[in-house]
């Protein structure tokens, strides 16, 4: 029930949103607020679920924590299925907090038609939190295409000067990639009928079925692109840039932070599972794709002078390892892929945060207008001075826990590629340390020089907001553990199910 | 079969007597008393009766053919259905759109059930002369009702332009039952199917001097396939698919928007009906002439009326080049069917991508009825008169973006059910180049939908002291709610719709 309650919590907290905006202009915030913290509360039981408690499938003990099934459309064998699993959990966690940031951010920034903000930015989370959690394909799509629709929004409204622009090419990539997910789910059915005589688009009952190997690669690939588009993977990024740079900056902070992820979750959970021997045959160009995207991503993060286009760029970059760890497919690596992207989720979350502060502060995002920062407002110079330093890889935060892993376990399948891959660590350092040098250091530009006067430094809401950040990343990168501990039941089992039918190169020790 | 007509005949056919008293008592109400209001009232009630009755109809009444000429059964039912649903809703759309015009605006209404009658008959002809009677009561009371006048010259241009298309289209489907006729001897959709699979059996039947013409099945399938092109281009005329489909962007840019609402659903529902029902009687599929040319059809009607949807910035050309590329979709569960492994599922395809149709298509163009309720010479149909309707209207805009969303096929709309079909039986079909297409298409298509989207979310005061009258507003309500009620949960409508696809594959 808890996920349950959980989606109704978002759906009906978004339209109580939108509602409140009647009586009065700051509610909605409220009321969004309260409703983050309400699904936060009815999560964190499932948090302290223990193994022993799991969930009995078919008799044999399983990873699940929860699991409803309820017919929806019996002609095509299509249920509401949703199930929670360790990685599920650990990301519908992440989607909740960095729900509650999001919300925190746009707190004083968004004051054109509030109501209807914090109704679309609640139906995105909605819609991820379903994507996490749906188990039935039909079910996966239906969310898969439903969160883009209030981030289209969220974007076309409140989104800055190229805003028409920037949502058209977000909604025409991450949609078109979609439907070829679709077609390839529908033949994966059909294919499944032809052979069992039964419609079904249930997880569990088209998993480890043994396709003609053929068109299991034809299918992978519809899956594969629809993910890796999301992910996104070089070369399909360029709607990223985009869309990051012109979204507002609670948007910004949920397409980041979730939306990106759930596109390495759909390689985790589908593409590899149901496709096993197809994904070894690409193994190899998708990790290449993982080492391309972390190069090019670092290579054009150090060339932009607009902090947010910066950040997103640098977004490529850590995708890429998380696409390379997915595909060297080593226990090691796996664990470093999930360990990234929620590394990932909190570091970029904040820096969009700070990228959203200064634009609401200076009216700008060039960097070569800034300069000197730190002087007035020195604690927001320390606090994004910790995530520049969290996002290149200081050991010690959540982020280097994640790489480390990575290029660990994707150095037993392919030295070269690993070894290419470590580059974008100094890449990142590069880029990382320039932006905080151009923007906080340095001579005080014209700008901060015209406006000393009204440049208020981080107020207790930003700090609300950023030290649970911090404090995560450290968490993190100092005991990683109880993450590890949540997901590894949960990986091992795919590990298994996976490497027993083919032969990954990454199963050898 | 017997001559005369028995008790439960007049039973099956009991909607076509309501429908025809409800039209009668319209006629003389409007002769007594000239009353907008109470003329639709009428009218609605009339259509809520009819549908009362045909759902009685298709509960009680066992299927049977009524005359060679009239048939009754859940297919022709589940369209006749459809068919009143929409016309009912059109009439409260078009009580508010002429409410502020003026003049006669009376015989609008009576017009509407005359094409609705028509609508009906289309759906249950099972005889080429009942198709003729249903396409040309159609199609007649659609001249008027284009060309009603509401407004300046645009609709009469508009009319024209339909008048000589559609008489044209008329001869060519009449030319081409005259081929079927001369090899098969018949007119019923049945007996034509008998002459089709044993070509032998009705040299007896086949008339005068073409009889010596036929010699063998060979030249009798020639004869089969002109005629069944010549119908095929005629119907491609009326359901506006490519290379026939010039005439719709002009003409749904001119007529008045409840006539434009109405030309988009009943009749082309209509003739998809026959057409469906006839392909699958006399198994035109077997005809790899023809499939190929539906196959180019279908794909010319998704690329071009998408692409040229893009360039468009006015909202009823727009939803015409749309529907173009709709139409194209439908086609392609239309060629699903012919294998007959995949029939059933491609009817039900077609037949759920048709409701969705119905109910998104009416619900886009009572937005423009609501929207275009001033006397002008041209309803309020520009992209920009739509500037900020999500702030000045959000009802209003929710609406349309539903509806839009739906065409483009997110889900939580019945849209994304319709499309979903069609992505479902192109796969099992595996009609894999048609399939690119949709998708394609479907993208181009999201393009455009989402800038009428983005053009209501401006801030803009364009739209200020728009006011949603009862009527429309309600109507409008009712089916946002059955877009996302069964967008949801479609389940009811699927076992009904499958098992309806059960009995005619």
């Amino acid at each position: 029930m808890t996920m349950i309650t959980i989606m109704a919590i978002l759906f009906l907290g978004g339209i109580a949103a939108w509602l409140s905006d009647r009586w009065h202009q700051d509610l909605p915030r409220w009321v969004s607020l309260l409703s983050c913290l309400l699904a936060g509360v009815v999560l964190t039981p499932m948090l302290f679920v223990q193994p022993e408690q799991m969930l009995l499938l078919d008799g044999v003990s399983s990873t699940w924590l929860e699991y409803v099934n309820y017919q929806w459309i019996p002609r095509f064998g299509i249920a509401f299925i949703f199930a929670m699993d360790g990685l599920g959990l650990l990301m519908v966690a992440l989607t909740i907090f960095l729900g509650f940031v999001a919300v925190i951010s746009s707190w004083d920034e968004i004051t054109f038609r509030t109501g209807f903000f914090q109704f679309n930015l609640m139906w995105t989370l909605a819609g991820v939190v379903g994507v996490f959690i749906s188990l039935d394909l039909f079910l996966f799509f239906f969310f898969w295409e439903i969160m883009l629709i209030p981030m289209y929004l969220l974007i076309a409204i409140w989104g800055h000067e190229n805003k028409s622009y920037a949502s058209m090419k977000f909604f025409l990539f991450t949609q078109a990639s979609g439907m070829l997910l679709l077609v390839a789910i529908l033949a994966l059915v059909l294919a499944n009928a032809e052979e069992t005589g039964i419609y079904t688009f249930n997880y569990f009952m088209l998993l480890g079925h043994a396709l003609d190997s053929d068109l299991a690669y034809l299918l992978m690939w519809g899956f594969f692109l629809a993910f890796v588009v999301k992910l996104p993977g070089f070369p399909f990024h360029p709607w990223l840039p985009d869309a990051h740079t012109q979204a507002p900056t609670a948007a910004s902070v949920l397409l980041a932070g979730i939306l990106l992820k759930t596109g390495a979750y759909g390689l985790i959970r589908f593409t590899v599972p149901l496709f096993p021997e197809a994904a070894v045959r690409i193994a190899d160009f998708a990790m290449l794709l993982g080492v391309l995207g972390i190069l090019y991503g670092a290579l054009l993060a150090f060339a932009q002078a607009d902090f947010k286009r910066l950040v997103a760029y640098s977004s490529v970059s850590h995708m890429g390892f998380v696409l390379l760890g997915i595909y060297a497919w080593t226990e090691l690596s796996i664990q470093g892929a999930v360990m990234q992207m929620v590394a990932h989720g909190l570091s970029t979350a904040a820096l969009f945060m700070i990228a959203g502060a200064l634009q609401h502060r200076l009216h700008t995002r060039d960097m070569t207008a800034m300069g000197g920062l730190w002087q007035a407002m020195p604690r927001m110079g320390a606090i994004t001075m910790f995530f520049i330093i969290a996002s290149l890889g200081m050991p010690g935060l959540g982020n280097f826990v994640g790489e480390f892993l990575v290029l660990l376990g994707a150095f037993q399948v392919n030295k070269l590629m690993t070894i290419a891959a470590t580059l974008g660590l100094v890449a990142g350092a590069v880029y990382a340390l320039i932006a905080m040098q151009r923007v906080f250091q340095g001579e005080p530009g014209d700008l901060l020089n015209a406006k000393r006067q009204d440049l208020p430094d981080f107020g207790m809401k930003e700090l609300l907001a950023m030290i649970p950040l911090m404090l995560g990343l450290l968490w993190l990168g100092v005991y990683p553990q109880p993450v590890f501990d949540l997901v590894d039941p949960v990986l091992a089992s795919l590990y298994e199910l996976t490497t027993n039918q083919t032969n990954w190169v990454g199963s050898d020790p | 079969m017997t001559t005369g007509l028995t008790g439960t005949d007049l039973l099956a056919l009991s909607p076509f007597i309501t429908l025809t008293g409800v039209i009668l008592v319209l006629m003389m109400a409007i002769a007594f008393a000239r009353h907008l209001g109470l003329t639709c009232l009428i009218a609605a009630l009339g259509l809520l009766v009819t549908l009362a009755n045909i759902l009685w109809v298709a509960i009680f009444v066992d299927p049977q053919l009524v005359t060679p000429l009239i048939i009754v059964d859940p297919y022709a039912l589940l369209f006749s259905g459809l068919i009143v649903i929409a016309s009912f809703f059109i009439c409260l759309l078009a009580y508010n759109y002429h409410q502020q015009r003026g003049g006669h605006q009376e015989e609008f209404t009576l017009l509407l059930l005359l094409a609705t009658l028509g609508g009906v008959t289309l759906a249950h002809s099972a005889h080429f002369g009942s198709f003729i009677l249903g396409l040309e009561l159609l199609g007649i009371s659609l001249y008027a009702m284009i060309s009603y006048p509401t407004q300046g010259l645009l609709s009469l241009e508009a009319a024209l332009k339909y008048l000589i298309l559609s008489g044209v289209s008329s001869a060519f489907i009449l030319f081409g039952i005259a081929f079927l006729f001369a090899t098969t001897g018949t007119l019923s959709f049945a007996e034509m199917a008998d002459a089709n699979i044993n070509p032998t059996a009705v040299q007896g039947g086949v008339q005068g001097g073409v009889q010596g013409s036929v010699q063998g099945s060979e030249s009798l399938r020639l004869y089969m396939l002109i005629g069944g092109s010549m119908i095929l281009a005629g119907v491609g005329f009326k359901l506006s698919l490519v290379p026939f489909h010039m005439w719709t962007p002009d003409v749904y840019e001119g007529a008045p928007a409840p006539t434009t609402a109405f030309l988009a659903t009943v009749s082309k529902g209509g003739i998809f009906a026959v057409l469906l029902r006839f392909f699958v009687s006399v198994d035109g599929y077997q005809y790899q002439t023809i499939l190929d040319g539906l196959f180019w059809v279908a794909l010319l009607s998704i690329f071009l009326g998408n692409l040229l949807a893009v360039m468009q910035s006015n909202i009823k050309r727009l939803l015409a080049y749309s529907s173009i590329a709709h139409l194209g979709y439908l086609m392609v569960a239309f060629l699903a069917a012919a294998e007959i492994g995949g029939r059933q599922l491609a009817i039900e395809a077609s037949l759920v991508f048709l409701i969705a149709y119905f109910t998104t298509t009416v619900g886009a163009f009572g937005v423009v009825c609501i929207m275009s309720r001033k006397l002008a010479a041209r309803d309020t149909d520009q992209l920009p008169d739509y500037e900020g309707l999500f702030w000045n209207r959000p009802l209003l805009a929710a609406f349309f973006a539903a509806m839009l969303l739906s065409l483009a096929g997110i889900p939580l709309t019945l849209g994304f059910i319709g499309k979903f079909y069609i992505f479902a039986v192109a796969v099992d079909s595996e009609l894999w180049a048609l399939l690119v297409a949709v998708i394609i298409g479907s993208a181009i298509g999201l393009f455009y939908y989402l800038r009428v989207i983005f053009t209501m979310t401006k801030r803009s005061s364009v739209t200020e002291g728009i006011a949603i009258p009862k009527a429309g507003g309600w109507s409008l309500v009712a089916v946002t709610l059955i877009l996302i009620g069964l967008g949801v949960y479609p389940a009811p409508v699927i076992e009904w719709v499958s098992a309806i696809a059960r009995t005619i594959s």
